[in-house]
């Protein structure tokens, strides 16, 4: 039987606050456990939260962004549960009256054809503390840092039907995001991650099959993994006349196996209740404008100008523009050596692969904007050879400073002294005479042993296209 | 000296006829010899007080005090005290010593008050007697077998045996107004919204409110106005000017419109209490007060919403104490689960834990609905009803509470019957409107209290109309004879 897959996301990106979404206590990553926990994020008796209205706005953006609506009045409600990182008891989230709802997100297909999928809602909540298991000598520690951080949970409608637009879901997402600035996307410090719905059903059938849940899933990478992994365990136990139990699986990426978290019988009963501690999230439509003027080019927006101004490719442009970072990056580097296509070309090759290889994002690039410009400017006015340029951007990496210092230091800076390379030229001559005979019956590709060996004697100064000329003036051909 | 009200006390200081510390060592004296009896209060805090009332002699002789510095005064063991066990009278937070001032507090300290300790209460704030505490029940100063009221019933005993000048407490369900009236003092319960809820451990949020327990309108006007106002730190304190309630005390009351729901009449109400009613009515006659019946129809069902809405809100409040942070741990915890069930079993009484569960019930997925919105749909009619009722009076009397003060133990068999001596205090807190209970006389020889009903952020107006009767009146004067 032909199975087809049914995926659902829901996102939980947070959100690029400098404080807590209920209290003045700092978010930053990283500090030692439960310095940055105030009594409202610890819940003493007698606290009390008080919204912090940046997130307000952040989610506005990403609902207008998203052709959404803004919900003029929305609710916060308490989800009760026992957990020892949930210093409340219950986790303050909304519920029925979410800030945003029917929203829409367009995602590009492997083929290269688009496909729209819908966003059900999105709402704002606080994240829990961390619970430590290492170290405590059979008991748990509990870090209270990460408690009232601010997320925005982003569910999608069951619009997808492979692992690999779940993935290109997932990164449009992630894109959108940072390029409205409401998160770092930052995914090794947790700061987008998913859970995904997967059921599978016999191609052609209306109804969805049961579904199961998959948690916190953290990469790219791994979201393609625990679905397929998920919907061959699914469509195996069905093939083999079994039942897909509703259940919550959690994605082990070490073994590449998803496994039984708790089943629909066991789910909690969260007891939802409007929060009788904080007021409903108004936003007016003066509000909602003004976001509206804040809201910056948005990716595919970006992605049609960097065609159209630039000449780039579709492929390029999609690159570049997946995140904004990265896009802005670009823009600094063709403004500086003012070749759009040379730029795009060092950023999503060079430059890339050497961040891909050390794991560094682009904001911590060694290498800034300015610099890769400027070093791009040296091959344009032929400072340098475009070989010359990699060994300098690999200097410049490791922290030799930039392109001039470099070129000036190691002396890379290219002979375009004619008659220098005559020298040279001459000498190579005289010594490759069968060589020049060969050429010289038309063996054209001879040509490039002879630049090389310049290229070899001058260390790589030379600038290959003026040695050619000289040969060909040289030999008369 | 014990027997002065805050303002006649304020005086006193300010003239120097006598020093805030000897004021406070006074009370502190008084403590000693009668709260072993009484059990008003759970910590007393001698030392503190005794710096607090030095530091506000320096203020006065340097001539920058203001009314309440100086002025000893009780706090409600549910305020969070820096430094000072708050424990709520629960066993679960017997341990406790808070890292932080309520914002009530805080502005008591600011006011240069003197705090004596903190005073007892039903646990959490649960009860309508002060029997549910951890500590042991208060005894009413006007016969030490019967109740002073819940929960604020260790505010309303000192104030009563004069073991403080005034008291602050805390009103859920009726938890000033009926305390106040059993012990025979004046107490009010501003406008939710009125004073910042910061620092007070919630019972029922959307209810819970802080309020005065005083000797008289005029103190109460005078610690209103130092407590009251906007705090950043709770989002459901309005930002709205605070008057100066102590200006509008004389106001004449001439044309005043008083109106009487007749469902607050209705059977049930003990006669000696409806007598003093009557009396207190022909008072205000007397004043130039017009009084009409009026008609609060929704009031029968105030009990059972209110017992659904408070209990849903506190199994969510008190999640909190779960033995992992602070408070109450039970011993040698063998997994998780053990140290929630034990904790929390050991920790609570029963009465917090009946209302948790009747409220974690409520909430539940499938009752939902038919519990805790029916609950708030008639939680908007009640509120309708007093709308309605304030288009044609100014304000609303009726009898603070349906009996006065039981024996002890009388009750505590019968959670229904206990429930239903708040049943004319309910209404006002689910509708989120100020209230006052007034001394108003005697039923054998226990108190009697007049329970005044304002329009929101009218305040000032109860106080107003609460004074002008204590001018022509001398009820409030009264002391338990043991305590004088």
């Amino acid at each position: 039987m032909e199975w087809e897959t049914v995926i659902g996301l829901e996102i939980h990106t947070q959100l690029a606050t400098k404080s807590k979404i209920f209290s003045g206590a700092a978010t930053a990553y990283g500090a030692e456990p439960n310095t940055q926990a105030c009594a409202v994020d610890l819940g003493l008796p007698g606290v009390l939260p008080v919204l912090n209205r940046e997130v307000v706005t952040m989610a506005a953006k990403f609902g207008l962004a998203i052709g959404a609506k803004v919900a003029p009045l929305s609710v916060f409600a308490r989800k009760n549960y026992f957990y020892p990182d949930l210093p409340k008891g219950y986790q303050i989230s909304q519920y029925e009256l979410p800030i945003v709802e029917h929203g829409t997100l367009e995602i590009e297909l492997e083929d290269g054809t688009t496909k729209i999928i819908g966003v059900t809602r999105a709402h704002l909540e606080e994240d829990a503390g961390k619970s430590l298991h290492e170290d405590f000598h059979g008991m748990t520690g509990i870090d209270l840092n990460r408690a009232g951080t601010p997320l925005l949970e982003i569910v999608s409608e069951p619009d997808m039907r492979s692992a690999k637009e779940a993935v290109a879901y997932m990164k449009k997402m992630h894109s959108l995001v940072t390029y409205l600035g409401i998160s770092d996307g930052n995914m090794q410090e947790g700061s987008f991650r998913c859970d995904a719905n997967v059921s599978v059903r016999p191609k052609g059938q209306k109804e969805f099959g049961t579904r199961t849940e998959l948690k916190n899933i953290n990469s790219f990478r791994f979201v393609e993994r625990a679905i397929n992994f998920e919907v061959e365990r699914q469509i195996d136990v069905l093939e083999s006349g079994g039942k897909i139990i509703q259940e919550t699986r959690l994605y082990d990426a070490d073994k590449d196996e998803t496994r039984s978290m708790r089943s629909k019988e066991e789910a909690m009963d969260y007891r939802y209740f409007p929060d009788p501690d904080l007021l409903p999230v108004a936003i007016s439509e003066k509000q909602l404008a003004e976001v509206r003027n804040t809201l910056p080019e948005l990716p595919d927006a970006k992605r049609q100008r960097f065609m159209a101004d630039y000449g780039l490719s579709r492929d390029d442009a999609g690159q570049l523009t997946a995140d904004r970072m990265t896009a802005d990056y670009f823009e600094t580097v063709a403004g500086k050596c003012g070749d759009a296509k040379l730029a795009a070309n060092w950023v999503n090759t060079s430059l890339a692969g050497a961040l891909n290889k050390d794991g560094k994002a682009i904001s911590a690039s060694p290498v800034s904007a300015d610099m890769l410009g400027g070093m791009l400017l040296r091959i344009k006015d032929n400072t340098i050879s475009g070989k010359l340029a990699k060994e300098i951007f690999e200097a410049m990496w490791q922290g030799e400073g930039d392109a001039d210092t470099i070129i000036d230091k190691k002396g890379l800076r290219q002979i375009t002294d004619t008659g220098a390379i005559e020298t040279v030229l001459d000498e190579i001559i005289a010594a490759n005479p069968q060589q020049v005979e060969q050429l010289k019956a038309g063996k054209d590709k001879l040509m490039g042993f002879f630049v090389g060996q310049v290229m070899k004697q001058t260390g790589g100064k030379a600038n290959p296209g003026q040695v050619n000329e000289l040969l060909k003036k040289k030999l008369g051909l | 000296m014990h027997q002065m009200t805050i303002a006649e006390l304020a005086k006193g200081l300010q003239k120097g006829q006598f020093s805030s510390e000897e004021l406070t060592r006074a009370y502190l004296q008084r403590i000693k010899q009668f709260d072993a009896e009484l059990n008003s209060y759970i910590t007393v805090v001698e030392e503190q007080a005794i710096a607090q009332a030095k530091a506000a002699d320096q203020r006065l002789a340097k001539g920058d005090a203001v009314a309440l510095t100086g002025i000893p005064l009780a706090q409600k063991d549910i305020f969070c005290t820096n430094g000072v066990k708050t424990s709520c009278a629960s066993k679960m937070l017997d341990n406790f010593i808070a890292p932080y001032d309520a914002t009530v507090i805080e502005r008591f300290n600011q006011a240069g008050a003197v705090m004596l300790g903190k005073t007892n209460m039903d646990e959490f704030a649960m009860g309508s007697s002060n029997e549910t505490s951890f500590y042991g029940p208060v005894k009413n100063p006007w016969n030490i077998e019967t109740v002073p009221g819940g929960s604020s019933g260790g505010s309303a005993a000192a104030v009563a045996a004069r073991l403080a000048a005034a008291a602050t407490g805390t009103d859920t369900g009726g938890s000033i107004r009926q305390p106040a009236a059993l012990c025979g003092i004046t107490g009010i319960k501003p406008t939710y919204g009125r004073v910042s809820r910061y620092g007070m451990i919630a019972f029922a949020s959307s209810l819970d409110q802080a309020g005065v327990m005083t000797q008289t309108a005029e103190d109460a006007a005078i610690m209103l106005g130092a407590m009251a106002g906007f705090d950043e730190r709770d989002s459901t304190c309005l930002d709205k000017a605070v008057p100066d309630y102590t200006a509008t005390l004389n106001h004449d009351l001439k044309g005043l419109k008083i109106g009487l729901p007749k469902e607050y009449f209705a059977e049930g109400l003990d006669n000696g209490v409806a007598t003093v009613l009557e009396a207190a009515i022909e008072e205000y006659k007397k004043l130039g007060a017009e009084v009409v019946e009026i008609s609060l129809p929704n009031s029968a069902l105030s009990v059972p919403a209110y017992y659904v809405v408070a209990p849903a809100e506190c199994s969510s409040n008190l999640s909190r104490f779960d033995g992992v942070r602070f408070g109450y741990r039970c011993e040698d915890p063998n997994d998780l689960e053990d140290l929630y069930k034990r904790s929390r079993g050991e920790g609570f009484g029963p009465e917090v834990k009946r209302r948790i569960m009747i409220g974690t019930y409520a909430l539940s997925a499938g009752y939902y609905d038919a519990y805790y919105l029916k609950a708030q749909k008639i939680r908007r009619l009640i509120s309708d009803d007093f709308k309605q009722a304030f288009k044609n009076v100014d304000v609303i009397m009726a009898p603070t509470a349906p009996t006065t003060a039981f024996r002890i133990g009388e009750k505590t068999d019968d959670p229904i019957t206990m429930y239903l001596s708040d049943i004319n205090t309910i209404a006002v807190n689910l509708a989120g409107l100020p209230g006052m209970s007034v001394p108003a006389g005697f039923s054998q020889a226990l108190p009697v209290g007049l329970q005044i009903i304002g329009n929101y952020f009218d305040e000032a107006r109860l106080l107003n109309v609460a004074h002008k009767y204590q001018q022509i009146t001398d009820w409030h004067k009264q002391i338990p004879a043991a305590y004088k």
